[in-house]
């Protein structure tokens, strides 16, 4: 069994922490949102992009540690199978669960969340959560400041 | 306490005495994910000797009452302990024990004086204290080095008096440079606060220098001593700072207590910052009247137990003996520098091996964040700081957010520093980053 420390850093987390999927900032979109975690100084900014009836993808920009970083791109790649806002919302909901479960994971059916489920050995590490959460709570913010603009 | 610094052995410290000294620190005793501990975040807070947990103890199953009120015999007693304690404090950097005033940090210390000014500007504290006014024009005077404590609270004051915050540049080696500070220095400059050991760098100030610039212009000087104080004989006398600050946790004592120094006739013309019970003479319903210091900077019940144990404390380490502990901090800051300047993608964050530094270290690992660098270390038992360390500027300035730093006290080994600096060494190729 890999040690807690292989566990949290997961060869396909550091391959997304490196080979960050929608980084870089889209124009077109239909809101943006800027995240800082002040205890490290990361910090990211989530732009969503699609029309009245799906959100069809980020596009983001940030610094930060590795698991911050992943966790953007696999919400980025998540995001681009095209959600209707409920579905995203649903989603982020269940990944807060899932980064909160302290190690034991969450139940879950068909799989929403996708690779998102390799960030669960986050969640052993209650100084990283929100390293983890950081993009999500970025495109959470942004979703209500559509309904808003 | 005083006889045992008679006592005080001249040889200098080695990993043999740093062993039997852990013996007093129950909670190095420990495994941390498998390996034993290496506690090297004694910068951000050290760790208690049983005596200093046992004497504040002692104080709470013997002694403990209101001080400075009542007239019963504990009363008296946990009075006497409380004002003993502040004059073990006082000799130990060098000052007189009315000049002493009790805080819950050196954050609270410098935000009382930064207080007690904005007072003083809005005409409070009379005729007396007419010398602290602010006016616009005046300028207060930081370092692009200051931990956000000696920073944030002279953007308020400033923002409140509509004076100017000004500050000296940082070099690339961490340092100040006295002809750049010597620009910067006028008779508009009112009060410099600057720290005496930076908490990222490990540079050591030139105070003495620094000092006689500001008080040739008429400037007061604060000393933000709070990585000095716990770590190597400290004169503010000789010195001739005007105000200094440091905190009890960084020095073997509790949380919730510090120490702000005043030079006596400045406390005595400074309006109070905290106001209520037990700082006053005479109340009536539309005014009062104030005790001298340092009793006017000290309203309601006082941190008594944790003030007893920072003087317990005080007495640890000057059985050990400061300048002791400073050359052996030197060693394991020498020690902690070579060896991560061995190490390729590491860059340190201040001066360079061979130069007089603090017993700290910050490094910015290439290719790897400092969170995942202190993630690393942790699962080998290695306990550092990661982050900005309270001081955003001095990182901005280096072209970092955050950095990963290790800091010894007298209680680690040669040992300890062999063992951060190898972790160190394999965090890159566990991140793929070379």
């Amino acid at each position: 069994m890999a040690n807690a420390l292989d566990s949290l850093y997961q060869q396909v987390i550091l391959d997304h922490s490196k080979q960050r999927h929608g980084s870089g900032l889209r124009d077109g979109f239909l809101a943006e949102d800027h995240q800082l975690n002040p205890t490290c100084g990361d910090e990211i900014t989530v732009r969503l992009h699609g029309d009245d009836a799906l959100i069809t993808g980020i596009s983001w920009e940030g610094q930060g540690c590795s698991i911050s970083m992943a966790s953007a791109s696999i919400l980025s790649d998540l995001v681009a199978e095209g959600l209707s806002r409920e579905q995203l919302a649903e989603r982020i909901e269940l990944f807060r669960a899932l980064m909160h479960s302290r190690g034991k994971g969450i139940e879950q059916d068909d799989e929403p969340l996708g690779d998102a489920v390799v960030l669960e050995g986050v969640s052993k590490f209650s100084a990283r959560v929100k390293c983890g959460m950081l993009a999500w709570v970025a495109t959470e913010h942004a979703m209500t400041k559509e309904h808003g603009a | 306490m005083s006889s045992t610094a008679d006592l005080t052995p001249t040889d200098p410290i080695t990993d043999v005495e740093a062993k039997q000294l852990r013996n007093d620190f129950p909670i190095l005793e420990q495994q941390v994910n498998g390996h034993p501990l290496v506690y090297l975040d004694s910068g951000a807070t050290s760790q208690k000797p049983m005596c200093v947990l046992e004497d504040e103890q002692d104080f709470y199953e013997q002694h403990n009452a209101a001080v400075h009120r009542g007239a019963h015999t504990l009363a008296a007693e946990a009075t006497e302990l409380f004002e003993n304690a502040r004059a073990t404090v006082a000799r130990f950097v060098g000052v007189g024990a009315d000049e002493v005033v009790w805080t819950s940090n050196a954050t609270e210390g410098i935000n009382l004086v930064a207080y007690a000014i904005g007072n003083a500007s809005a005409g409070r504290g009379g005729a007396a204290a007419e010398r602290f006014r602010l006016r616009e024009g005046d300028e207060i005077l930081v370092t692009e080095g200051e931990h956000h404590a000696n920073l944030v609270p002279w953007q308020e004051l400033t923002a409140r008096t509509g004076a100017t915050l000004r500050h000296i540049p940082i070099e690339d080696d961490g340092s100040i440079d006295l002809g750049r500070a010597a620009e910067l220095i006028s008779p508009r400059t009112r009060l410099l606060a600057v720290t005496h050991i930076s908490n990222v760098t490990g540079v050591i100030n030139p105070i003495e220098e620094l000092v006689a610039l500001a008080h040739a212009s008429g400037a007061l000087v604060l000393l933000d001593a709070c990585q000095s104080a716990p770590h190597r004989p400290l004169d503010l006398r000789a010195l001739d700072v005007d105000f200094a600050v440091f905190s009890g946790h960084k020095m073997l004592a509790p949380t919730g207590v510090g120490v702000l120094y005043g030079r006596a006739e400045l406390l005595d013309a400074l309006p109070p910052f905290l106001t209520g019970g037990s700082m006053i003479t005479t109340v009536t319903l539309e005014a009062s009247e104030y005790l001298p210091a340092p009793q006017r900077f000290e309203a309601g019940t006082q941190r008594v137990s944790q003030a007893i144990a920072l003087a317990s404390a005080v007495g640890y380490l000057e059985a050990v003996g400061m300048d002791r502990i400073d050359a052996w901090e030197a060693e394991l800051g020498q020690r902690l520098v070579r060896g991560f300047e061995a190490i390729d993608g590491v860059r340190i964050l201040g001066p360079s091996a061979g130069v007089p530094r603090a017993g700290l270290v910050s490094v910015d690992v290439d290719g790897v964040h400092a969170h995942d660098v202190g993630q690393y270390l942790d699962s080998l038992g290695i306990a550092v700081r990661v982050g900005h360390h309270c001081a955003q500027p001095l990182h901005r300035r280096f072209g970092v957010t955050a950095s990963t730093r290790a800091s010894a006290y007298l209680y680690n080994t040669t040992e300890d520093i062999d063992a951060v600096v190898a972790a160190m060494g394999e965090v890159r190729d566990y991140f793929g980053a070379k």
